[in-house]
């Protein structure tokens, strides 16, 4: 029963941290900051602001280890409150948009019908990524799209918050979510096209 | 198949989406997509929303699209993230942990 094990030492792990037992504070940091860190870096590039929201995150950590309820894992839990301190510290840096996205978004005619040139083949993920440049190019499309619409990209897609959730971090409808999931993701789609695209012969 | 034809194609193809029971636009399948993805879509919905993709070729390949490209997005962030693992400065560490001590 792994998971049982699992779940008695995540319970004496929280038992230790409430006590305020040094050693098991040092494991807990060295265990879990790595991840953190990839974490705080999707929305804070520089390095050393993505250290602050990491250091931030744990000190909220240990400050509210008395409510932590064990109704999620201790991992999710920390996960929400580094997305949640890399958010703060997004919201300080806010770059300008560097493109607009109307070009981007589901191309109707003006008679309400889509327009889509014909697909032949589309390239798996795995094909894409193989090259290290291609991977590079991916991630430069993600980012370049606007902050508003980016950040709703990787909070759903990425973390994999619920619709819900991510309403209720960044303040907006549920309704307003999706509508800016499905552009994030359309944009993402017209910017990835050339990519995915994959003519015969070729 | 260009110019007149293809508009008159086009004009038949909205009005039929308009106006026939049972059918929606291709404007009311992007309403849809992110649920129906999510597997949230209710089920009168999901029907209307499938039956849609049947007579719409463009719709169709545009899901398939739309498809690759949220797992493209998924595989690159997994791929590059595994690849360049962060290393955690010794100094942040005991900077957290210095952090915590002064707390009773």
């Amino acid at each position: 029963m792994p998971d049982n094990f699992e779940r008695d030492d995540e319970h004496t792990l929280i038992d230790q941290l409430r006590r305020g037992c040094p050693r098991a504070a040092e494991s807990f940091v060295r265990e879990n900051a790595g991840w953190m860190m990839t974490v705080a870096r999707r929305y804070v590039t520089d390095r050393a602001l993505a250290e602050d929201c990491v250091q931030d995150a744990f000190l909220s950590a240990f400050t509210n280890i008395d409510r932590f309820e064990g109704r999620s894992s201790l991992r999710s839990w920390l996960h929400q409150i580094v997305v949640n301190a890399a958010l703060m510290k997004f919201r300080t840096l806010r770059r300008h948009d560097p493109r607009p996205i109307d070009d981007l978004l589901p191309a109707l005619d003006a008679y309400g019908v889509r327009v889509e040139a014909p697909w032949h083949q589309i390239a798996t993920p795995a094909e894409i990524l193989e090259r290290e440049d291609m991977r590079r190019l991916v991630m430069k499309k993600i980012d370049e799209l606007p902050d508003d619409y980016r950040i709703v990209l990787l909070l759903r897609d990425i973390e994999e918050l619920s619709t819900n959730e991510v309403a209720g971090l960044l303040g907006l409808t549920e309704g307003n979510v999706k509508v800016r999931l499905h552009r994030a993701r359309t944009a993402l789609k017209k910017l990835v096209e050339p990519l995915l695209r994959k003519e015969f012969g070729s | 198949m260009t110019g007149q034809p293809r508009r008159i194609v086009r004009f038949l193809k909205a009005t039929m989406m308009r106006y026939v029971p049972g059918m929606i636009t291709c404007a009311e399948f992007d309403d849809f997509i992110v649920s129906y993805l999510d597997g949230t879509l209710p089920q009168k919905e999901r029907r209307l929303f499938e039956f849609h993709i049947r007579y719409c070729r463009e719709c169709r390949e545009y899901l398939s699209a739309y498809r690759r490209t949220v797992e493209l997005e998924k595989a690159a962030f997994r791929q590059v993230e595994a690849e360049l693992p962060e290393s955690v400065p010794e100094d942040l560490i005991q900077a957290i942990l210095k952090a915590r001590e002064p707390r009773p």
